[in-house]
């Protein structure tokens, strides 16, 4: 029997070779997203990961080097760990060594002044030499280790990355100013941080703590390893009494300190999990579909042939195996060739997405065996699943039956079960969408969601139905542009609306999914974009990537050359009118030359009498008006009154509450600037900015940043996001495109004998193509419209959930994307239907009259 | 344009093969399909081509309609030569200047009665003459059936759809290639009336092909093949002087 089958398989080349590739760009597509899917995730995880191995308890200071006041804000106590404290623990029995560490987030400069990398994830730190002069960690690949206070290492990315080469200047800040240090080494680390790219400068202790602002006697944290018999739980128990402040110092062994870890790991590359999730359920869904629509579309050429095999006397048993052998041969190498394909597919996103981005972590090409068994698993068994079924079901049909039914005619089961399932589960889903509109923010996550998911099943149901009066529609504008081609084409695509609806069916699914986020990209940036522009006027803002500003930061800005108006913003919140919130200290007299908020009651000036701005949603939730008053508490003083001086709309740039700067001086006199606003003489200039970096000492955490430039930070979260499914989308077009040769390729077939009486009576080949070509374009259009439809009602849903952190978005259509993906959609047919095409307008006329 | 042509070179006849060969296959497997065939259709007459199965009959109409290639010799539609035609000019020449009705599957499953009669016209992008149109439906008889699908009409009806479309067009000639040949004998009746009538009421062309004496007697003119050859030719056939001819010719064969 095994023969038989293997020889079924051989005889019909045109099948197995159409089926096999199904098996194979399904799971390959699957495996691709997948396996990109987990290296982007192990990439992330690497490059926020430190290594603990070799540490069995430490001793961490977490306030070390933070500004005064935020030192104030979280310890009573200012004990500090010191040499002192080292050489305590160090005289424990069971401890085998001790390294004492400064180090912190610090930026380092390039040769222009601009920082390397991602200030979260660069580090500065303080190099432990031995008495060699080595540093076991870091091993020198050219020159030595720092000496001095003014000497630095570098790793290697860091150094080619910015061309600095041995004795050159570098420049590190971490909150305080730079501070110019000469290079002496490159190392290599097996650190998973900066072996994925993160800079990492290595100083000598005391240059360490200049650089972190830490005490001259301060470290940072203390690690400590146990020596051969010593537990870590039984260290901890030693080490914490010697550890001074009480238990200001956080106190854990390596295991506890992994599993922090690894559970901060998950939660912060969450969203990024879901998404890569979202987009591989999304891939195997589409693969399944490919593998189990190219098995459906070959059922009818398969019953006659089993029939057959019956007829010349094969029992049922055996025909039924020779099915499940020969699907189980083309499941199994197609999904084995499909893990290679998906392999080269995932590392090809992998570099494709780090291409476009180059500050992400570097990925290697992660495969899991979870991915190689759910790809085997998968590929096999839904192809023997769709290949033997129907196989089974024809068996069972009396051979004769089989044979003479002669002309297949399009199945007209009656629909009417799978439009009633298909209309419930749309509606359910689009309840559930709705309903999740109506929340706001994160709770509006999961109905959204889920309600996705089941519209789009449900959608996918429906698509028959949809198919006629949608492509009905189409039909009297192609026959008035392409003529009698362009009316059969139409007519021709829902000849057989269940086909025509499941080869469709992979477009409506990509691009729903990626019309949706294009919509939410476009719509959140335009938000951005009209904050930035319209309640923005200053031209400049100056920041420090590390959160908070020294105040002498805003006396050297507001002294550079070419300064019109500058103002710090100082976040607080407080309570004002007994609600705690949010609010936004901006200096009174110059405040209105800097933003411009969108008022509808009184105006912006109000500031420097000493009122307050207030917007919308808070008066409206207070019931205040121009002239009203609040009280206010404050962590300086409480019961203070101040008036209401006007009302403006809800922005992402502005807080609920615009205070005066003196007024958020007086009652929390400690608070540090986020930011300072900077107007020029002659606006947003090169020479502006240079002088606004010149002031600010050059200093690589000090960002000087223009509205173009605000723009593009906030886009960039969107941009990425969108480049994930943009590659999602090809594959899911390329998965389209075989489906839709598969489709065309039968059609034509089955309708020779018409394509063969339009030849005779007049259509020319070229009126042949066309009309193939129409079908295949209006089956692939057809499918992404409904997919687009569908994704904008998505975007608009999902747009007014987020008003609360956004309030200015609004949905907004980005026209020119929206159509280029009705374009790809008709490329997409077009690049089908060009083999069917060819193949419709060479068959013989007369072969196809005659043909019976 | 046709009808022009039809009045003033009275003489040129709708359609005429001369010395025509046809060959299929090589060397072992070659078949003579036609043998130097000579013959013409005047305008205006009604004739058949009648002779036993294998004997080259629907091969002559093809090479006629300009569906398939000739070997040799010349075949000509009015005063057009098809011989060395592109498939383009083909194309428009079967599109404008002739009518088909087939044997089976003559219409498009997807397209109603009339507009399966107005294809070859809307394919050209002529505007149908709607007077024309009327007198044609009125003729065929199925003035109530033209928004019906082929799926929903009888073999018959559809075999009148099919007439209807190829007079339609108003072609120079119509071929028949056995238009009753899947009809029982009423609807094949009703559809060689139909035939005879566009002869007589609308002036037509038409050359049929069929192997039944009693619709041969339809006929002006029979022409009978033979082996690829035309070996006979009987004027206002009766059936039973046709079935006649047909026995001497197997007897012959
Ligand atoms: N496509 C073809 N290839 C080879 N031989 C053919 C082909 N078509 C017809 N023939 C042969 O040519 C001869 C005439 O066929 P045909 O014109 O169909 O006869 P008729 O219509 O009179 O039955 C037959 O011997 C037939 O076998
Ligand atoms: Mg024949």
């Amino acid at each position: 029997m095994f023969r038989t089958a293997l020889r079924n398989v051989l005889a019909h080349r045109g099948r197995l070779l159409m089926t096999t590739l199904a098996v194979l760009l399904g799971t390959g597509f699957m495996t691709g997203t997948m396996i990109f899917s987990d290296s982007i995730h192990q990439a992330a995880n690497n490059s926020r990961s430190k290594d603990f191995t070799g540490i069995s308890v430490q001793v961490a200071d977490d306030t070390a080097g933070l500004p005064s006041s935020a030192r104030q804000n979280s310890t009573k106590s200012s004990a500090r760990l010191t040499e002192a404290t080292v050489r305590r623990i160090a005289a424990l029995p069971g401890v085998a060594g001790t390294r004492a560490e400064v180090s912190g987030t610090a930026a380092i400069a390039d040769k222009n002044g601009n920082m390397i990398g991602d200030i979260m994830r660069s580090t500065g730190a303080n190099f432990v030499p031995d008495a060699a002069g080595n540093d076991a960690r870091y091993p020198m690949l050219q020159g030595r280790g720092p000496h001095t206070a003014t000497e630095v290492a570098l790793d290697r990315g860091t150094v080619e990355k910015a061309g600095y080469r041995l004795g050159d200047t570098v420049r590190i800040a971490a909150n305080g100013p730079a501070i110019s240090v000469t290079l002496t080494g490159v190392f290599s680390s097996d650190a998973p941080a900066v072996r994925s790219g993160n800079p990492l400068a290595l100083l000598d202790t005391q240059g360490a703590r200049r650089v972190l602002s830490l005490a001259p006697d301060q470290y940072s944290s203390i690690d400590v390893t146990a020596a051969p018999g010593t537990s870590e739980t039984a260290l901890l128990h030693a080490v914490t009494p010697l550890v001074p402040g009480g238990n200001q110092f956080r106190v854990e062994t390596g295991a506890q300190l992994a599993a922090q870890q690894a559970e901060r790991l998950a939660q912060s590359g969450r969203s990024l999990a879901t998404m890569l999730t979202t987009a591989a359920g999304i891939s195997l869904f589409i693969g399944i579909f490919l593998i189990a629509n190219t098995f459906t579309m070959l059922v009818a050429q398969r019953t006659r042939q089993l029939a057959l095999l019956r007829a010349i006397g094969a029992g049922r048993s055996q025909v039924t195996r020779s099915v499940l052998i020969e699907a189980l041969l083309v499941g199994l190498s197609g999904s084995a060739a499909g893990l290679l394909l998906g392999i080269g597919i995932g590392a090809a996103l992998a570099a494709g997405v780090k291409s476009l981005d180059a500050d992400l972590p570097r990925a290697g090409v992660v495969i899991t065996p979870t991915t190689v068994l759910i790809t085997l698993l998968v590929g096999t068994l839904v192809t023997v699943l769709s290949a033997a079924l129907p196989a089974l079901r024809a068996c069972r049909i009396p051979p004769v039956a089989a044979l003479s039914s002669g002309e297949q005619p399009a199945t007209h089961r009656s629909l009417f079960l799978r439009n009633v399932l298909g209309s419930l589960t749309t509606a359910g889903g689009l309840g559930l969408v709705v309903l999740g509109s109506t929340e706001r923010g994160a709770t509006a996550r999961l109905p959204l969601m889920a309600g996705a998911l089941l519209a789009v099943l449900g959608i996918v149901q429906l698509l028959p139905l949809l198919s006629r009066p949608v492509i009905a529609l189409a039909r009297p504008p192609l026959a008035r542009l392409c003529g009698t081609p362009g009316s059969l084409a139409a007519l021709n695509a829902i000849r057989n609306p269940r086909r025509t609806a499941s080869t469709a069916a992979a477009l409506t699914i990509g691009l729903t999914l990626v019309t949706a986020m294009t919509v939410i990209g476009a719509s959140v940036s335009d938000a951005i974009d009209r904050a930035v522009t319209q309640e923005m006027t200053a031209d400049y803002v100056v920041t420090t990537l590390t959160g908070t500003l020294d105040p002498s930061i805003a006396t050297s800005v507001a002294h550079a050359p070419g300064v019109v108006a500058s103002s710090p913003v100082t976040d607080v919140e407080w309570s004002i009118a007994g609600e705690r919130t949010e609010a936004k200290g901006l200096d009174a007299d110059s405040a209105d030359q800097l933003v411009r908020p969108n008022m509808s009651q009184g105006a912006a000036t109000a500031l420097k009498r000493g009122q307050i701005l207030v917007d919308s949603s808070f008066a409206s939730r207070h019931g205040l008006a121009v002239g009203s008053t609040v009280t206010v508490a404050a962590p300086h003083g409480t019961g203070i009154r101040l008036t209401v001086g006007g009302v403006f709309a809800p922005s992402r740039m502005l807080a609920p509450v615009l205070l005066p700067g003196g007024v958020v001086a007086a009652h929390q006199p400690y608070a540090p600037a986020q930011q300072i606003l900077v107007k020029g003489a002659n606006g947003a200039t090169p020479a502006f900015k240079q002088a606004l970096k010149d002031a600010t000492g050059r200093s690589p955490v000090v960002e000087v940043e223009n509205k173009q430039n605000l723009r593009d930070g906030f886009d960039r979260t969107i941009t990425f996001a969108l480049n994930l499914l943009y590659a999602l989308l090809v594959m899911s077009l390329l998965v389209a495109a075989l489906g839709v040769v598969n489709t065309l390729a039968m059609a034509v077939f089955e309708r020779r004998r018409e394509l063969g009486l339009l030849r005779a009576i007049g259509l020319d080949r070229g009126g042949v193509k066309r009309m193939v070509r129409l079908e295949s374009v209006l089956i692939s259009v057809f499918g992404a419209a409904i997919g687009m439809a569908f994704g904008v009602f998505l975007a608009w849903a999902a747009g007014t959930t987020m008003t609360v952190t956004l309030p200015e978005l609004r949905t907004v259509l980005p026209y020119p994307k929206l159509l280029l993906m009705l374009l790809a959609a008709v490329l997409v047919g077009l690049a089908a239907a060009q083999w069917p095409a060819r193949r419709a307008a060479r068959l013989d006329v007369l072969d196809s009259i005659t043909a019976d | 344009m046709v009808m022009d042509a039809m009045t003033t070179t009275t003489y040129a006849a709708a359609a005429r093969a001369r010395g025509l060969h046809k060959v299929y296959g090589e060397g072992e497997t070659r078949v003579l399909a036609l043998d130097d065939v000579s013959v013409e259709f005047p305008r205006g007459e009604f004739a058949a081509i009648m002779g036993p199965s294998g004997s080259g009959k629907s091969t002559l109409m093809h090479c006629m309609a300009g569906l398939d290639s000739v070997t040799s010799g010349s075949a000509t539609i009015g005063d057009v030569e098809l011989v060395g035609m592109k498939d383009k000019q083909l194309t428009r020449l079967r599109r404008d200047r002739i009518g088909f009705i087939f044997q089976a599957f003559n219409l498009m499953p997807t397209l109603t009665a009339m507009e399966n009669i107005t294809l070859p016209g809307d394919i050209a992008g002529r505007k149908p003459d709607r007077d024309w149109l009327a007198r044609v439906v009125d003729a065929v008889g199925l003035a109530d059936r033209l928004k019906h699908r082929p799926g929903q009409l009888s073999g018959g009806q559809q075999q009148r759809v099919a007439c209807a479309r190829a007079l339609a067009g108003k072609p120079e000639i119509i071929f028949a290639d056995e238009p009753t040949g899947n009809l029982d004998s009423h609807a094949g009746a009703e559809v060689l009336a139909l035939l005879g009538s566009c002869v007589r009421d609308f002036g037509q062309s038409v050359v049929m092909v069929t192997h039944d004496p009693v619709a041969a007697a339809h006929a002006d003119r029979v022409v009978f093949l033979a082996d690829g050859r035309i070996v006979d030719e009987l004027r206002t056939p009766t059936a039973d002087s046709v079935l006649d001819r047909m026995r001497r010719l197997d007897r012959v064969g």
